[in-house]
């Protein structure tokens, strides 16, 4: 049984005039223990929106409208909200986007820690709370004894690993990071990187690492999902999707990478820009940037579904013959 | 005979002061200073696209500011096509050359003469661009300020070639719109055609394309690569992203804690890099493909608060190879080529 | 402009709003057709008879006769002008003093600031009502007299506000490309930060309005309001005077209720423009709830049986 499972997840974002736009379309993958997916896709693909309903997380306006979401064989979208707090950081936990904005900034680190082990009851007495709270900062690089400090007298670094450990703390099974890297300096993303390597190799961790940063993803993920407009383009292990890429959005955003090896080497830009919510072609979403399937009937007219087209390796697009 | 270059830095300092609150001057504290730039020389050719790649705390940001005029050195000069630019950024240029028309003009003047020379692109799309004004009064604005005495027409001619040049084409169908409407993308380029609307000869790049979607960066920085075929234009491009800087850049300094560790072309800095720190960065630039794992090299730590430079080689403290030399000896720079230099005293000067 | 309309169908869809609207409205059509409105001149000499002083209620007045054995309706909608006229008026220069101080303390900082800052402190610091029946006591009395007294006085908190909001909008980074582009200290004030500014700053000039209608009031209250002119203010005066001993409550009320009922009109529609362009508040115009994730722990996910999307062509 896999960790986690989704199928055909839907979302729709509600306007303020009630119009559902569609965010989300039909998302399907399954994540093993131990193992990590990177969940790839520019702004507005939807990948955020994907990210937080896995924790039913989603703003107000958000609505799932279709789809499972089965961690351990169990539909998290059908339990009662009571017992998906006791699956949030518990089972699923979650490092966010700016995170190094995300710790108060008038408690210190160590008392952040301490209260997510009190509030999920997983450890009581504070004192050997703030023990454990010290071993979990030990765990990702940072010196107990900083814990009595206060965010603003940690570097960005260093609070990003803080907000690592925060979501650590419980034991979670899977560990979704939005954007862990993004806003550090490379050097410190390298040691981000590392240290979520770190743990995955020593807490058995599966891992979701959604980001725009094709690099990380090579880097680190197992398996790779690349969105596109709100639904999969195309999903495949890490290394067929890098060096066997069928679908035309995935090839160009492969080419769109500078190689640091390669200097001078020609870089390919997606002419025109995502689909916007409020204006989604009536077919393949990509089709109005696609440089194999502009202008085709069918992807002007249906939606391509998501085929395997070889054990391991799905594509959604017309153009793209199965093995 | 070799040209004069456009821009040359040399021995370039600057700091800034720390804010003392009421404790530290009554503790007496001694007064802290950050180190922004502590001694930076190198010259940019006319044409050229030179890449300033750093970390936070690198300095590479300060010299651009500086090499515009925005700042003012501590220390040190920078002349641009000969002028002393913190001089000149203060209408100051006293007559020097003979029938040196520049320094004979007001201050204002001359300010402006320097503003239409030198110009600048930012970091953020999404707050370089005043919400409240259309495209067209973002464009043309710079050709108001400067008053150049052109008609309606002429002003006119001169947004709509800024604004196709920059790849936002038919120019009416963008210039009634406002910054809101448009994409990241849409907006570097927006901001782009305001500088070129000037004709500049130096631009200064801050990082252009950190905040946009990959798919997108790589069109900006063709065009910006383009600007130097078309226009003759010299290109000083700030970054941390080593990859984009060895796309499209002639020259690359690197950049640790207000200094120039290692200087070179784009291609051999990227492919033999000399300076640990620079070899740390290259090995752990994220490449795009998981079969060509290297062998990462991950310092540890952070770069240190530039208020306190450690003494010696200020990499020592996270460099791999120091030995104890490296803690007391600043190391000067040794010549790999006649082109690229390395300030590392581990570095034999070969070749 | 966008930012305008914006802020403009946020505006009028608040009840706040409309309901001040409204009765501003009531107050502005009352002042403009005074002559039309109202049954007499209240300047007209009356042959009064001693029944008629502070008679009440009857037909031909329907809020009965002042001390001077005139029409209280009369006067009350004749007040209206002075009270709107010394209300607006003073607001427009408070606002046009009080942002000038602002834009120059903020924008240029150092010495310039600390100069004019501490003069808006002192300002601010002295009781305003004491100084006023001061400067008017001994300047005469009139109503451009108490314009300027009340303008003179009001500007301090738009001058902090603006340079508040100026200090912090002149670190953006359009602001310093405008310099890199070479523009002017002006240039940079009136064309790029000013506009950024202006939605606080017409907020806060309504409520000043307000305040500024109180003063007057408070001001012909105390006898110190332009003697030839009808104003609410100088109404309650007379009626405090001589309307309560005789229990004539048709003199004393009215005034009264209309000074609040145009506060009050004021202050809704000045509250629901601040709402509306604060950029700290939830109901900012730019607001747009699809930004922010609220952990709003606790909604259910409305799994719908069917889809009951439409995808909009």
């Amino acid at each position: 049984m896999n960790t986690l499972e989704v199928h055909d997840l839907s979302i729709n974002y509600l306007t303020n005039e009630g119009i559902a736009l569609n965010a989300v379309d039909g998302l399907t993958f399954s994540l093993e223990q131990g193992r990590s997916l990177g969940l790839v896709g520019e702004s507005g693909c939807g990948k955020t929106t994907v990210m937080l309903s896995l924790m039913r997380l989603l703003p107000e306006a958000g609505r799932i409208v279709d789809g499972q979401i089965l961690f351990n064989g169990r539909d998290l979208l059908q339990i009662s909200e009571r017992d998906m707090q006791s699956v949030r950081w518990k089972d699923i936990s979650m490092v966010f986007q700016g995170a190094m904005n995300a710790l108060n900034p008038v408690r210190t680190v160590e008392s952040q820690i301490v209260e997510v082990l009190q509030l999920h009851n997983i450890i009581d007495s504070t004192r050997d709370a703030r023990k454990r709270a010290g071993e979990l900062l030990e765990l990702v690089g940072i010196p107990a004894k900083r814990g009595s400090q206060y965010p603003h007298q940690f570097s960005g670094g260093m609070k990003q690993r803080a907000m690592i450990a925060m979501a650590l703390a419980c034991n979670p099974q899977v560990l979704i990071a939005d954007e862990p890297t993004t806003a550090l300096d490379v050097m410190i993303q390298a040691q981000i990187i590392e240290l979520l390597e770190k743990m995955q190799r020593l807490l058995g961790l599966s891992l979701v690492l959604v980001t725009h940063d094709l690099g990380v993803v090579a880097e680190m993920c197992d398996d790779v999902l690349v969105m596109y407009g709100g639904t999969v383009a195309e999903y495949a292990s890490s290394d067929v999707i890098f060096n066997n890429p069928q679908h035309p959005y995935t090839q160009r955003l492969l080419k769109a990478f500078p190689d640091i090896a390669e200097p001078g080497s020609d870089l390919a830009s997606i002419p025109g820009n995502p689909p916007r919510l409020d204006n989604l072609p009536p077919g393949c979403r990509f089709e109005p940037r696609c440089h194999v399937g502009k202008g085709e009937p069918i992807c002007l007219k249906q939606l391509p579904p998501l085929v395997e087209i070889e054990p391991g390796h799905h594509v959604a697009c017309h153009l793209v013959k199965g093995v | 005979m070799e040209k004069q270059p456009i821009l040359q830095i040399e021995d370039l300092y600057k700091q800034f002061p720390v804010t003392r609150t009421f404790v530290d001057r009554v503790k007496r504290s001694p007064k802290q200073v950050v180190h922004a730039l502590d001694g930076i020389s190198f010259s940019v050719a006319q044409g050229e696209i030179l890449a300033l790649v750093g970390e936070s705390g690198s300095g590479k940001t300060t010299v651009g500011m500086n090499v515009l005029g925005l700042q003012v050195p501590t220390k040190g000069y920078i002349l641009f096509d000969g002028y002393n630019m913190a001089d000149w950024a203060m209408g100051k240029l006293k007559s020097r050359k003979n029938g040196d028309e520049l320094s004979r003009l007001s201050k204002r003047k001359q300010i402006l003469a320097l503003r239409r020379r030198a110009q600048m692109v930012f970091q953020d799309p999404y707050e370089s661009l005043n919400p409240r004004q259309t495209i067209w009064e973002i464009v043309v604005e710079p050709l108001e300020i400067h008053d150049l005495g052109l008609s309606a027409d002429e002003k006119e001619a001169r947004v709509r070639a800024a604004l196709e040049d920059c790849g936002l084409a038919p120019a009416d169908h963008f210039w009634n719109r406002y910054p809101d409407e448009l994409s990241g993308g849409q907006r570097q380029r927006v901001v782009i055609a305001g500088a070129l609307v000037l004709e500049p000869e130096l631009l200064v790049a801050d990082e252009p394309v950190s905040m946009l979607d990959v798919s997108i960066r790589a069109d900006i920085l063709t065009l910006l690569q383009s600007l130097r075929k078309t226009r003759n234009i010299t290109i000083l491009y700030t970054t941390h992203d080593l990859a984009t800087a060895g796309y499209f850049t002639d020259r690359m300094a690197v950049m640790y804690l207000g200094r120039v560790v290692e200087i070179g072309p784009t291609a051999e800095v990227l492919k033999e890099p000399r300076h640990p720190y620079t070899q740390a960065l290259v090995s752990v630039a994220p490449v795009p493909n998981p079969r060509k794992k290297r062998k990462r090299m991950i310092l540890q730590g952070e770069v240190p608060n530039p208020i306190d430079v450690p003494s010696g080689c200020r990499f020592h403290p996270r460099c791999p190879i120091a030995t104890d030399e490296c803690k007391i000896t600043d190391p000067p720079y040794v010549k790999i080529t006649s082109k690229h230099k390395v300030a590392c005293l581990k570095t034999l000067s070969v070749d | 402009m966008e930012t305008q309309n914006r802020i403009w169908t946020t505006f009028r869809k608040k009840p706040m709003a409309l309901i001040g609207m409204s009765m501003l409205a009531v107050t502005l059509i009352m002042a403009f057709f005074a002559p039309l409105l109202a049954p007499y001149d209240p300047n007209e000499r009356v042959d009064v008879t001693p029944s008629d002083i502070l008679a009440p209620p009857d037909a031909r007045h329907i809020l009965g006769r002042d001390d001077a054995g005139k029409d209280v309706l009369s006067s009350l909608i004749y007040g209206a002008r002075v009270s709107l006229i010394v209300g607006f008026v003073s607001s427009f220069f408070s606002m046009f003093i009080g942002t000038s101080v602002g834009l120059a303390a903020g924008y240029f900082g150092g010495r310039v600031s600390n100069v004019l800052m501490r003069f808006t402190d002192f300002l601010m610091v002295i009781p305003d009502l004491p100084l006023m029946l001061v400067i008017i006591s001994v300047w005469g009395r009139g109503l451009w007299k108490i314009i300027l007294v009340i303008s003179v006085l009001y500007w301090t908190y738009t001058a902090r506000l603006v340079r508040s909001q100026v200090l912090s909008i002149k670190e953006r980074q359009f602001i310093l490309r405008a310099h890199a582009l070479g523009a002017s200290d002006f240039r940079i004030i009136i064309r790029h930060i000013l506009p950024q500014v202006m939605p606080l700053i017409i907020a806060q000039a309504v409520l000043d309005i307000s305040s500024s209608v109180i003063a007057e009031s408070t001001l012909s209250f105390l006898g110190l309001g332009d003697p030839t002119l009808v104003s609410w203010g100088m109404m309650l005066n007379f009626a405090f005077e001589r309307a309560i001993s005789r229990k004539a409550w048709w003199f004393l009320l009215p005034p009264g209720i209309a000074i609040v009922w145009v506060s009050l009109a004021i202050i809704l529609i000045g509250n629901a423009l601040e709402e509306v362009v604060n950029p700290r508040l939830k109901t900012h115009h730019l607001f747009n709830p699809r930004n922010m994730v609220s952990l709003a722990i606790g909604k259910p996910p409305l799994v719908e049986p069917e889809s009951t999307s439409e995808v909009i062509p």
